[in-house]
């Protein structure tokens, strides 16, 4: 029996594992995959918590219900990788797991003790994250009472996973404040590192305007150095500060501190592999997909789809003795909720910047590339259903892996 | 491809003014772009930012972001701003003839 292991049954890795037992032969081939923990979290719905728009129960469900049943699931913290012996060691007894392929998808998360004064008295108190369903619930119960105020939203350091969540934030927020009718007691402020309101031109320029109707200031280039939860501000290594009532964060993200350990990792303990095939450059029965990866797109969910659909398919020509084709191209699809039952949707890849256009149908849609529409947000919310329903499943979408041009407008 | 006088030597620059070829760098090069960028002169302390980024920025084929710099140069993020004001990792990737960092995306 062949052995291919997963580390991390998050959205990449309960993903391929689903996908790779349909294509694998059972008789040939043992899938095994860990996880520290029981619980699969729709992130995407973290954002949506804090407004009262989802609860904690739209948000949750068991890993093991989205795993296939031919699949082996270990649950345990993962201690080491050891690439050169072709094994895994766990926490859980110490245990080694051997492997003859190894698909790293432990994801990134949120470090807020990285930044001074974050997560300090202040925390959950004044100051909240969204990226974890313990900020999220918290910040929810404190929106519940509070007064109003300076709202600062800071994105400590690029890259973050879902880029444009900040965005989404700080645009429902408004839209949250008008409908508890306090608008005009609540001023909203989006300090970020970013030369802009994101990362591309085209769609910065597009986001940037449409925040500037809804009153909301932009302080860019603003890599804060440390907060200071006593006099409430916040301060840039450029020696700016930002006064605030109400601090939001992302806090750095890192990838897992297993790859750091296995010496795995970069400086941000991402794994470098091929940006078209997830392959890395150093072990070749060794893959990094979602989160995990080194690679110069979007960490996102739906990329981490596009990147299993290319993937998958790849394996199966690798293990056969065939090469693997550069099919992925950073293929990323994002919903962007601008707040008052409208959204965006952004769709780009290594080569193209998000540009307006229709999708998938080119003059048809039904969703509009870079510009607020119902439709979008009526996208965003289907998003939840087909993420517990089709996506983790690893059912196919009627949507390509990679980026098309067809409907998208050059100017 | 544009192209650009820099120094005396003609280069090619992409859109953003980041040239394309690093192979066509050297330092006056270094020193004319660091005055356009608002640096007057380049320290010791400049320098060897400046060298770690070329050396990197070669072997791995990207410029390195700030957290890359940071960690690697054994360079304070503090001192970067200082060096490199707004945009360290971008002021010293058009300088040292790199491309801009991909940190962001
Ligand atoms: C607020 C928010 C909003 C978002 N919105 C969107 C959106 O609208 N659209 C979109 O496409 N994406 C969105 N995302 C991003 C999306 O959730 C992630 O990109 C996606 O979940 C990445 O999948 P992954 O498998 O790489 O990582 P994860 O799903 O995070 O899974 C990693 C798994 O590895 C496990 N693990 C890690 N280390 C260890 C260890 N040492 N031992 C054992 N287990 C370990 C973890 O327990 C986890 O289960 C959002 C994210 C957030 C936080």
């Amino acid at each position: 029996m062949k052995k291919l292991l997963i580390l991390g049954a998050g959205t990449a890795g309960t993903m391929v594992a689903n996908r790779l037992a349909n294509l694998l032969d059972e008789n040939e081939w043992h899938i095994t995959i860990v996880d520290q923990n029981e619980t699969h979290y729709y992130q995407p719905g973290f954002l949506f918590i804090p407004f009262g728009i989802y609860s904690k129960n739209d948000v949750v469900k068991p890993k093991r219900d989205f795993l296939p049943s031919g699949v082996e699931f270990i649950m345990s913290p993962i201690e080491l990788i050891e690439p050169e012996h072709n094994r895994v060691k766990l926490s859980k007894d110490g245990r080694y797991v051997p492997y003859d392929f190894l698909v790293i998808a432990t994801g990134t998360q949120t470090h807020p003790e990285q930044t001074t004064g974050l997560q300090e008295h202040e925390w959950y108190k004044t100051i909240f994250d969204f990226y974890t369903v313990e900020g999220a619930l918290a910040l929810a119960r404190h929106l519940r009472t509070w007064r109003g105020g300076r709202l600062v939203l800071n994105v400590v350091e690029n890259p973050i996973k879902c880029p444009v969540a900040p965005l989404e934030f700080i645009m429902l927020a408004d839209s949250f404040f008008h409908e508890q009718q306090m608008r005009d007691r609540v001023e909203l402020i989006y300090a970020t590192p970013l030369p802009g309101a994101f990362t591309k031109p085209i769609a910065s320029k597009h986001l940037g305007d449409i925040l500037e109707r809804k009153s909301i200031k932009v302080e860019p280039e603003f890599m804060v150095e440390h907060v200071d939860p006593d006099a409430k501000k916040i301060v840039s290594y450029d020696e700016r500060e930002i006064e605030y009532d109400l601090l939001i964060s992302v806090p750095l993200n890192m990838g897992n501190e297993v790859i750091a350990r296995s010496g795995m990792g970069n400086e941000l303990n991402y794994v470098e592999v091929d940006k078209h095939t997830f392959v890395s450059p150093k072990y070749p029965n060794v893959f990094a997909l979602g989160d995990a990866a080194a690679l110069p797109t979007s960490k996102a969910g739906s990329v981490a789809h596009f990147a299993v659909d290319c993937f998958a398919e790849n394996f199966t020509r690798y293990v056969d003795g065939l090469e693997m084709l550069p099919t992925f191209d950073g293929h990323a699809n994002c919903f962007i909720e601008s707040g008052f039952g409208k959204g965006l949707l952004i769709d780009f890849n290594y080569d193209t910047e998000p540009l307006p256009g229709m999708y998938p149908l080119p003059g048809i849609g039904p969703f509009q590339l870079l510009q607020e529409s119902e439709a979008n947000h009526w996208g965003k919310m289907m998003f939840r259903w087909m993420y517990w329903n089709i996506l983790l499943k690893g059912q196919e979408l009627p949507l390509p892996a990679r980026m098309t041009m067809a409907g998208k407008w050059k100017n | 491809m544009p192209t650009k006088v820099i120094a005396g030597h003609e280069v090619q620059i992409n859109d953003e003014g980041f040239m394309t070829n690093p192979q066509e760098w050297d330092k006056d090069i270094a020193v004319e772009i660091a005055h356009e960028e608002g640096i007057a002169d380049l320290t010791l302390a400049h320098w060897k930012v400046i060298d770690f980024c070329r050396q990197d920025g070669i072997s791995t084929g990207k410029a390195p972001t700030l957290r890359r710099i940071t960690t690697a140069a054994g360079v304070s993020t503090k001192d970067m701003f200082a060096l490199f004001p707004k945009g360290p990792a971008k002021k010293v990737a058009k300088i040292s003839g790199l491309g801009k960092p991909e940190g962001c995306v």
